[in-house]
């Protein structure tokens, strides 16, 4: 199989999807927990702010990310015509 | 081509059977609390609760046993993303989330979320680094995409060693978790309950491999999502008026931070430096981080999670499944900080400050506390709390520092001690509630085990037979010779795996840590530098693979049993040193350095194979390698 200009621009936005997917994953799992005594002085409903985002709130980021990422990954493949056929 | 048909029909009626199937469930449990008011015994209740749904799981099993291979190995890859997602969250949630989560965030507070943080984001790396790409390579197991992707057998048997491994060390703690439950259930001793649950798992998974084990563990997640809501949502309802635990749950954590700073029982042992909101006591920052990393990377390349998404019908769907799968598992992890503080906080306003002082006082205490102190899961003052009699006596009997005895007439948060893996068990009893629903907590906990078990028992299996048997030794096997070896080695390493556990036990949750850990420092960087760098060369690969692995294991059994010192205690990184069960933290930086440093010193890989990787980074055409097509030359 050759390398079409097609399939490596395809590879390119997928690779920037995957990028993009990952700093939100990394800001999510580690960056906002390092500020969890600074966050933890809001409190929301009872809740510090630091406490709840390692309890609850990046939970629910993750999973809105995945299908997210699934849902863009999908549309570029349709784009560029590397998706499978139905 | 008949079965065909009642595969299709079966397939396209999914919702229609789990529908009624779920609504049986809940059925079959009023049915049980109506009896319990008629007066049936509690361990007749037990009996049925663990008898009927180990029948409907091998039921299950028993009507999708399959004599096809790829049924056997991937299910003929049409499970639909959601039921797939249900699959992978029963499989994914072992006995350590279901019966051990929710205590750990008890006793440790904020510093236990890095559990919660750790084994939900790591599906982001699956989604995105993994799962469509081992999926569009259309393997039947991890190692045949080592095995294609870094030059054939050596690269495989690596894999294998590292699966087993991983899968192996994971498997024992969910069989300890079986034991548990299954003696407290039916009242029998542990390693009789070992074996009632491996009796579960046999049946489920032994006809239909991963065809059976797929409609399982969809049956199994159902039961443990029901069992694990609902004790937490009749105490908040309880508690706040409002059946929302997830959400209601912030009102009575600020009672909780009152109490640990201001009652007198609790304050001088707590107060704010150690408080369930406060950061970092428990675990220091590296600790806590780390072990964030080691469970997300880990999830990204334990080999029964990776294969469950072999089982889709497309790469599509097999994104949008890890989606599901997350989706079904943050359901029970949302609710895990909240089962952990309404249960602490009946512990903080019913049990801590009582009267201690007499033993007629002593006896008022509530009686789950003399249930589960029988046990040894319960102490005050020291001792097992088996019977008011003993309670009083260690109480009076008590020492101050200097070693005068000095009676503890109000019970303190420092003289009552109770088992991380008791509190989601005991909970119901905690609150008041019915038999009935302990027991549905029980089945629940066993579904979770099971489920898991399954799963690990399958990769473990499936590995030997398939990658070592079929692929290295007896190329030319037929079919059923085959999926009889797979059979056969799946009860041999079940037994081993019994007989382990019985042996050994040790913790649940340090038994799973240290899984993730060493499939993340073995797998991991040869997984996604595989598909991601197409300069990355078996050799790379091979040393990575074999350096963090050993590096890891070398750090988990020498801290752990020989003695050797945590790295790191006491510098400016760390206060604690690396804890062992974060062990990855040292092996998945080795095992990529060495991959990349070997790799670039080695011979780029050849024109054909960066070929094959253009191929499986686009989920267009079929899968790239299949039982026909020979693994491509290098």
């Amino acid at each position: 199989m050759q390398t079409s200009p097609r399939a490596e621009e395809h590879w390119r936005r997928t690779r920037n999807l995957m990028i993009t997917s990952l700093v939100i994953w990394f800001i999510f799992s580690f960056g906002i927990h390092f500020f969890v005594g600074v966050l933890n002085q809001f409190v929301i409903g009872g809740f510090p702010l630091g406490f709840y985002m390692a309890a609850q709130g990046s939970l629910i980021v993750f999973v809105a990310l995945i299908f997210w990422f699934a849902w863009k990954q999908n549309k570029i493949d349709e784009e560029y015509g590397m998706a499978e056929e139905e | 081509m008949a079965q065909q048909t009642g595969q299709d029909a079966f397939i396209s009626n999914l919702g229609k059977i789990y529908g009624y199937y779920t609504g049986a469930f809940l059925g079959f449990v009023i049915v049980l609390a109506i009896l319990e008011q008629l007066g049936v015994p509690g361990y007749v209740l037990g009996y049925m609760f663990v008898l009927l749904t180990i029948a409907v799981y091998a039921g299950i099993g028993y009507i999708s046993r399959t004599a096809q291979v790829s049924e056997y190995y991937v299910a003929g890859r049409r499970v639909p993303a959601f039921y797939n997602g249900m699959a992978t969250a029963a499989d994914w949630m072992s006995a350590a989330s279901f019966i051990g989560m929710a205590g750990s965030l008890y006793a440790q507070g904020y510093d236990g979320l890095a559990f919660i943080l750790g084994w939900t984001g790591g599906y982001v790396l699956v989604a995105v680094l993994v799962a469509p790409y081992m999926r569009k390579f259309g393997a039947y197991t991890v190692p045949d995409f080592l095995a294609a992707r870094y030059g054939g057998n050596f690269a495989r048997f690596i894999g294998v060693i590292i699966l087993v491994s991983c899968s192996f060390i994971y498997l024992m703690g969910q069989l300890t978790g079986t034991g548990l439950v299954a003696s407290r259930l039916l009242g029998i001793p542990f390693e009789y309950g070992v074996f009632v649950g491996l009796l579960g798992i046999l049946v489920c998974s032994m006809l239909g491999g991963m065809r059976a084990v797929t409609w399982t563990q969809v049956a199994q997640y159902i039961v443990l999502i029901i069992a694990y809501l609902i004790p937490v949502v009749i105490l908040s309802t309880q508690k706040t008026g409002v059946p929302l635990p997830q959400i209601v749950y912030g009102s009575i954590l600020q009672e909780i931070t009152t109490l640990e700073r201001t009652a007198s029982y609790i304050a001088p042992f707590v107060g704010e430096a150690k408080g369930h909101t406060t950061p970092f006591w428990f675990r220091d920052p590296l600790n806590f981080f780390g072990l964030i990393l080691c469970l997300m990377v880990g999830t990204a390349s334990l080999p029964h999670v990776i294969m469950r998404f072999f089982t889709t019908p497309s790469v599509r769907e097999a994104r949008q499944s890890v989606g599901w799968s997350l989706l079904f598992i943050f359901i029970l992890y949302f609710t895990a900080p909240a089962y952990a503080v309404f249960a602490k906080y009946e512990v903080f306003t019913n049990v801590l400050g009582k009267d201690i002082s007499t033993l007629q006082a002593v006896a008022a205490l509530p009686s789950w506390i003399f249930t589960y102190g029988k046990i040894g899961l319960v102490k005050i003052c020291g001792a097992n709390a088996a019977s008011p009699e003993a309670v009083f006596a260690a109480c009076q009997a008590v020492k101050d520092a200097a070693g005068n005895v000095t009676p503890v007439t109000v019970l303190s948060f420092n003289q009552f001690s109770i088992a991380p893996d008791t509190v989601v068990l005991a909970t119901p009893e905690i609150a008041g509630l019915p038999y009935v629903i302990a027991g549905l907590v029980a089945a629940g906990g066993l579904a979770a085990a099971l489920s898991t078990a399954d799963g690990l028992l399958l990769a473990i299996a499936n590995a030997l037979s398939h990658d070592i048997y079929y692929k290295m030794l007896d190329p030319n096997a037929p079919t059923a010779r085959r999926l009889i070896v797979a059979r056969i080695l799946l009860i041999f390493v079940a037994l081993l795996a019994a007989y382990t556990a019985i042996t050994l036990p040790q913790g649940i949750l340090i038994f799973v840590s240290w899984a993730f850990s060493v499939a993340a420092s073995g797998l991991f960087p040869a997984l996604v530098l595989g598909v991601f760098w197409k300069r990355c060369t078996t050799a790379g690969a091979i040393a990575g693979m074999v350096a963090g692995f050993a590096i890891c294991v070398f750090y988990m059994f020498g801290t752990e049993y020989y003695g050797m010192a945590r790295w790191f205690q006491g510098t400016w990184i760390s206060r604690q040193g690396l804890s062992n069960i974060a062990s990855g933290v040292i092996g998945i930086p080795v095992a990529f350095i060495v991959t990349i440093v070997v790799s670039l010193l080695t011979k780029a890989p050849s024109k054909e194979l960066q070929d094959f990787i253009d191929q499986i980074r686009i989920p267009k055409g079929g899968p790239v390698m299949s039982e026909a097509k020979p693994a491509i030359g290098h």
